[in-house]
């Protein structure tokens, strides 16, 4: 069968476009590497119901509550089960636990060949039109100590803790940059963790510079939001253009260094200060997935916070007929402005346009954008780097190695220093060292290049494309 | 005709890691189950020997590579937990003696 639409990705984007896909009537094919939908945002607690917040999104979805899916939800007995949210499920093929390793055109059709399941079977689907809406990881820049146990991401944390129901010790430190800390912060103390400190390497008060809709009194909101977390009344220290420069331990983490930071990043000598802990949860931004979109060739744009993502049009088009973008792929922007562009992409492969949307994806954008400036990293951050601090985590790749293959051996890009020191060849392909190792090279990452956007068995590649689902 | 029966709590269940039994949730990854027993590295690297667990926790940085039931490479913190699971330390690549 081929699908009129591929959607890559359940997370707000890919479920919002394969819901207004199928209520266009068409029929619609919905791939997502998690086992639940929702994406990164939206977590199941392990064993439990869909979170409220998805549910409207997973409304229009094949899913039965209870876990199970690729069928149709089972109605409730006695119901009637004629009603358009119905027939819209009939129309979409959800399949959880697919990881797209590659995109292919075969003639006018894609080929979205998967890794599927935890025994890593492969899936191949066909599909008229494809729309990527893969999301984001977290940036990290590293600092020394942060390879120790108990140092963890900070959406890491908040994704173990909302799925899984985990924390990773009793006093968290939260720290890095970005709207995502008083999240993260707010989540871990509402799960009964102490947050010492919350530590933004930004200034908040940067907001008012970018964003007349923040403009009135941004140290106000954050304050507020502490309030409203909960934070400040259990002895949490707001601690605004600082940054954790060190983190302390043998077996695991047991302090951390705080340092007060210029307006570029750099450490201000003299100001550390320790505070005991035992996890910290880190991370510096988001940035897109978009290996899948830059091998089919489709165009990038760097945004306002220094990482790529995906251009596209108003119809949220990329560069390459056929393929449509949605969410943070097309810019980090958070789950409503995801919402949005995923409904907009949908409309657009319909030939439709909605003035309405189009207005709320521009005050979503400009906000995004003012928030994505203020918290882009500094270039002065590479000063609390020692020469022993592992940058490349899988590979073992220290500062001091990296600072050789740029000075010594006259590497200009991430590249480079690959070849030469292994930094971003190991298991993670670069995805958490890539921004650091750039930066180190002197400049911004470029966009991703992976042929294989996840591991795939040699069996797999050497065989010719199996059943298409 | 079947009653009505409230939702169950999901009941726990065990595996063991490194010969430890570990309590874990249904639909807990191994590495959250690993994270409520208090344990943070399941891994030792390659070349410095320095103990690894969850970081990115979200499938990504391949930091907590764990052998489950004897096959290592298995990221911890995607691979639900499964009653009467062996969960050991990687050692290296997982494939050293």
């Amino acid at each position: 069968m081929t699908a009129d639409l591929a959607v890559v990705g359940a997370g707000p984007a890919g479920l919002a476009a394969a819901a207004t896909a199928a209520r266009l009537g068409l029929r619609v094919t919905l791939l997502d590497a998690a086992e639940r939908p929702g994406g990164q945002i939206h977590r199941h607690p392990a064993g439990g119901p869909v979170p409220r917040a998805a549910r409207r999104l997973t409304r229009r979805l094949p899913y039965a509550p209870g876990g199970r899916a690729g069928t149709s939800a089972p109605g409730r007995a006695g119901a009637p089960r004629a009603s358009a949210a119905s027939r819209d499920r009939d129309r979409v093929t959800y399949l959880p636990g697919h990881h797209v390793w590659t995109v292919a055109r075969d003639g006018d059709t894609w080929l979205l060949h998967a890794v599927a399941g935890v025994d890593e079977e492969p899936a191949v689907v066909r599909a008229r039109a494809v729309l990527l809406a893969t999301g984001a990881h977290e940036r990290q820049l590293p600092f020394p100590g942060w390879t120790l146990p108990g140092v963890v991401g900070a959406g890491g944390a908040q994704a173990m803790l909302k799925g899984g129901l985990a924390l990773p010790g009793r006093r968290v430190v939260v720290a890095g940059s970005g709207p995502l800390l008083l999240a993260v912060a707010t989540t871990l103390a509402a799960a009964g963790a102490r947050v010492p400190a919350l530590v933004e390497a930004a200034d908040y008060t940067a907001y008012a510079r970018h964003a007349a809709a923040l403009a009135r009194n941004p140290a106000k909101l954050v304050q507020g939001a502490l309030h409203g977390g909960a934070l400040l009344g259990r002895g949490t220290r707001l601690l605004t253009r600082h940054a954790v420069t060190a983190a302390h331990g043998t077996a695991r983490v047991e302090a951390v260094t705080v340092t007060g930071l210029d307006a570029d990043w750099r450490p201000v000598p003299g100001t550390g200060r320790r505070i005991p802990c035992d996890a910290l949860a880190v991370g510096h931004g988001l940035v897109p997935q978009l290996e899948l979109a830059t091998g089919l060739g489709c165009a990038t744009r760097r945004t306002p916070d220094g990482t790529p993502a995906l251009e596209v049009d108003a119809g949220q088009r990329t560069s390459v007929p056929g393929v449509w973008a949605a969410g943070e792929t097309c810019g980090v922007g958070g789950a409503e402005l995801a919402e949005t562009e995923g409904e907009i992409a949908a409309l657009s492969v319909t030939g439709r346009t909605s003035a309405a949307l189009a207005r709320r994806r521009a005050r979503l954008r400009a906000f995004a954008d003012a928030m994505a400036a203020a918290h882009r990293p500094g270039p002065g951050w590479t000063d609390w780097l020692d020469g022993t601090t592992e940058v490349c985590r899988c590979e073992e790749v220290t500062a001091a190695t990296i600072r050789e293959a740029v000075d010594g051996l006259g590497a200009r890009d991430a590249r480079s220093v690959k070849l030469l020191t292994r930094a971003g060849m190991g298991w993670c392909q670069g995805r958490v060292c890539g921004p650091a190792v750039a930066r180190l090279a002197g400049h911004d990452p470029a966009p991703d290049r992976r042929p294989l956007s996840c591991p795939v068995p040699l069996s797999q590649l050497a065989q010719p494309p199996g059943a298409e689902r | 005709m079947r009653s009505r029966t409230p939702r169950a709590t999901p009941a726990p269940f065990t595996f063991t890691f490194d010969g430890r039994r570990v309590t874990a949730l249904p639909g807990q990854s191994v590495a959250a189950a690993l994270w409520c027993a208090g344990i943070l590295a399941w891994r030792t690297t390659r070349h410095g020997g320095a103990p690894r667990g969850a970081f990115c926790a979200i499938g990504t940085c391949f930091d907590c590579l764990a052998t489950v039931n004897g096959r290592p490479n298995r990221r911890a913190c995607l691979l639900p937990a499964r009653p009467g699971d062996t969960v050991t330390t990687q050692q290296g690549t997982g494939h050293d003696r």
